[in-house]
């Protein structure tokens, strides 16, 4: 079994957003107001901030100023708090190493959300809205597992929701793969983040496999993980800016 | 020998469960008129969702949650009580134990509400039991919460069960056949025989042996819910103590309120509950208040000296930033319900000076409250270091000048200072526990900070939940003496064997 992994060169990222989008538009994560997204209800699985985040974007006085950025997606811990707390398995790490979300199962209690010390979990306030257009828009692929919604199909109001690595994607590749007769290879599958990455800063893979990319450049110097002292043990990695 | 329960008692404790006068249904309908706008609103949200809260990204848990460990809290009242106070055979607690057991019961009854309205999917309850998992602490906290509402109702059927008999045996001829029938029926055959008596005895020492373990075990599981997790401000191995001991002072001080609220209502009660009551457990509240206060020094004290990355931040904002209104706020209503439960305790002295006359306390009262007020506004000109520490020292001044000032007329009124004291502690610990989850909430690690203040909705949740709480009370006491009928006979019979 593959343990999927996503690294993030943040030498490369030029901080688009691309990402952001690419993800909203692949997993139909809904809209919300200005006046609703001010007061942090957004919804962003991919999120796009500036580090570190409590303090102002550009460091320094004119003209050495600095300015970092992050994308964040799911760290999809090996030891995630979320997996820990919630009290239904509504969330669960799957086999191939993707922490996953049975939206049919969530009970909404927000345990995890809580928990998460990444913020990469969101909560639905409201039942789910877009506007205009946009509506006609929306990624129709359905993931259902023993009957119970886990993919990119509009999500209920009252659950929590986040970031799968587009494992739909994976499934999709693997029916294709099997339909084709044939075997299914590592590199037919990436998540809309990664296909989308203005920068190529984003590379995906089987992190068990050494000769994959995520795997050699896990091995980087540069190599490093979000708030690396949790104790989730995050698996996501990133290249830090040299 | 006399007989031990009089025609006056049955007259005092019995008769006024039949009356249903004026005053009863004016209650229910001030209570009602209370409880209904929340309930509308929940009906709302429920249709809505949860973006009706001022609940958003990271702060997911909000005033539902504070009010759920304050419920909890709350019903510790019952436990301590009851129960330690019967094994260790203290004879005063005889008359008060109905009230406490059943604020635990009821106490319970609405905590469990909380959970509900505070949950994304409520008809998605049952998934708690179809795939539970007895890893997740939410999943001790439901499973402990259940444990000690049976066992607190058990006990509390207990100990009502001499008295249902006592009821079905004087209930008035011409009360309706349904209460004599629910009388009779509940009594389960009870006719006081020895053997009964024996029993009944046993079952209770045992139940107050099995309650205790329970409750201690629900206020720390409570406290593990935020513990457990790796969030700055609760990573804190003293939250599941500190809870239990907030727990036990909140819950005297509710049972304080409960008992003053029930005399006042049925003026006969002040035969049973008498000032001894209120003198003795005021003893355990006061120690309670300083094992809090050595609590609060703890978990404040520490990491405000290491100062750690994550840590402080946190609690910067409660000793200097958003917080530090309900943080400061907390502690001073704390330390005036000390010291009134303290100045209770004091020698009464007639004193000339003026600085304890009650006029001059009322006025420093209101000084104090408004340099509280300019202290807790933000506004720049009143933060400029030189203002700030004169307003500070001024504050200082003014709460111990009115505390001194108003001592004596809390000297002179044990009943109502009692009162005011349990509202003190009660609105404080209330202040805690929002102490306790909002700082963290709002203070995420990768998380933009935000702020967070209940909307309407759940400021109205919040008093409907209240105002549940005392219908039932009130319902509840109308069906059943609040004054334990056979412990009173006990006690007179233990009064009478003793030369009394």
């Amino acid at each position: 079994m593959a343990n999927w992994c996503m690294v993030i060169d943040l030498e490369k990222c030029v901080a688009c957003q691309g990402c952001s989008v690419a993800c909203r538009m692949e997993n139909n994560t809904p809209v919300v107001s200005p006046d609703e997204a001010k007061n942090g209800r957004a919804i962003r699985w991919n999120d796009v901030f500036p580090l570190p985040v409590h303090i102002a974007p550009e460091q320094g006085e004119y003209p050495n100023v600095k300015t970092h950025y992050a994308t964040r997606p799911c760290m999809h811990c090996e030891n995630a708090p979320c997996v820990k707390t919630c009290p239904v398995q509504a969330t669960y790490i799957d086999e191939e190493g993707i922490v996953r979300q049975n939206y049919d199962r969530c009970i909404g209690c927000r345990f995890c959300t809580v928990a998460c010390p990444y913020g990469v979990r969101y909560f639905n306030w409201y039942a789910p809205q877009w506007e205009g257009s946009l509506e006609n828009h929306l990624n129709p692929d359905e993931l259902s597992v023993n009957g119970s919604l886990e993919g990119p199909a509009v999500r209920p109001v009252g659950v929590v929701e986040k970031c799968t690595y587009c494992v739909h994607r994976l499934v999709k590749a693997r029916e294709r793969a099997a339909a084709e007769g044939r075997e299914f290879r590592a590199d037919e599958y990436v998540p809309a983040c990664v296909q989308t990455c203005t920068g190529k800063a984003r590379y995906f893979g089987d992190l068990d496999d050494p000769d994959s990319t995520v795997s050699q450049l896990s091995k980087s110097l540069r190599a490093t993980h979000l708030l690396e002292d949790s104790g989730a043990h995050p698996k996501t990695l990133y290249l830090a800016e040299g | 020998m006399q007989p031990i329960i009089t025609a006056q008692d049955r007259e005092n404790l019995v008769s006024p469960l039949f009356k249903f006068d004026r005053q009863f249904w004016m209650t229910i309908a001030a209570l009602l008129v209370v409880t209904l706008p929340g309930l509308a609103l929940y009906v709302r949200q429920l249709f809505l969702g949860l973006g009706v809260t001022d609940l958003n990204r990271p702060v997911f848990w909000g005033a539902y949650l504070v009010n759920f460990i304050f419920l909890i809290g709350i019903s510790m009242a019952g436990t301590v009580i009851s129960a330690v106070l019967h094994l260790l055979k203290i004879e005063w607690r005889r008359p008060i134990t109905r009230i406490a057991e059943s604020l635990t019961v009821f106490g319970l009854m609405v905590a469990g509400l909380q959970i509900i309205m505070d949950m994304g999917r409520p008809d998605r309850l049952v998934n708690t039991l179809l795939y539970g998992r007895l890893q997740a602490p939410l999943m001790w906290d439901i499973a402990s919460l259940t444990l000690y509402l049976l066992t607190a109702s058990f006990a509390l059927y207990l100990q009502l069960l001499p008295d249902i008999a006592f009821m079905r045996d004087s209930t008035p001829e011409n009360a309706p056949t349904w209460r004599k029938k629910l009388y009779s029926t509940l009594s389960l055959g009870w006719r006081g025989n020895k053997e009964q008596w024996a029993r009944l005895e046993k079952a209770i020492t045992t139940v107050s042996v099995i309650l205790i373990p329970i409750g201690v075990s629900l206020h720390t599981v409570t406290s593990w819910l935020f513990s457990t997790t790796v969030q700055p401000g609760w990573k804190s191995t003293i939250l599941g103590p500190y809870f239990v001991v907030g727990a036990i002072y909140s819950g005297i001080g509710l049972l304080f309120i409960a008992t003053a609220f029930a005399t006042q209502y049925n003026h006969h009660l002040k035969g049973y509950i008498t000032d001894t009551f209120y003198k003795n457990l005021g003893w355990i509240f006061i120690v309670m208040s300083f094992v809090w206060f050595y609590f609060t020094l703890n978990e404040t004290l520490v990491v405000t000296t290491e100062q750690e990355t994550l840590e402080f931040p946190v609690m910067a904002a409660k000793l200097f930033g958003e917080f530090a209104p309900a943080f400061w706020g907390m502690n001073v209503l704390m330390t005036a319900a000390t010291w009134i439960l303290i100045a209770l305790k004091l020698p009464v002295k007639a004193r000339s000076n003026p600085l304890f006359k009650t006029a001059t306390g009322l006025v420093m009262t209101a000084l104090a409250a408004v340099t509280f007020a300019a202290l807790s506004m933000n506004i720049p000109a009143l933060h400029a270091s030189l203002v700030k520490t004169i307003l500070l020292a001024a504050f200082i001044v003014f709460f111990i000048l009115a505390l001194l000032g108003l001592t004596g007329w809390f000297q002179a009124r044990l009943i109502p200072s009692t009162v005011i004291a349990s509202a003190f502690v009660l609105f404080g610990m209330w202040l805690e526990r929002w102490n306790i989850l909002m700082p963290t909430l709002t203070h995420a690690r990768i998380i933009p900070y935000t702020t967070y203040f209940p909307t309407a909705t759940e400021i109205a949740l919040t008093i409907s939940t209240f105002g549940i709480l005392t219908l039932i009370f009130v319902i509840f006491y109308k069906f059943f003496p609040s004054i334990s009928i056979w412990e009173v006979e006990a006690g007179r019979a233990i009064e009478q064997k003793n030369g009394g």
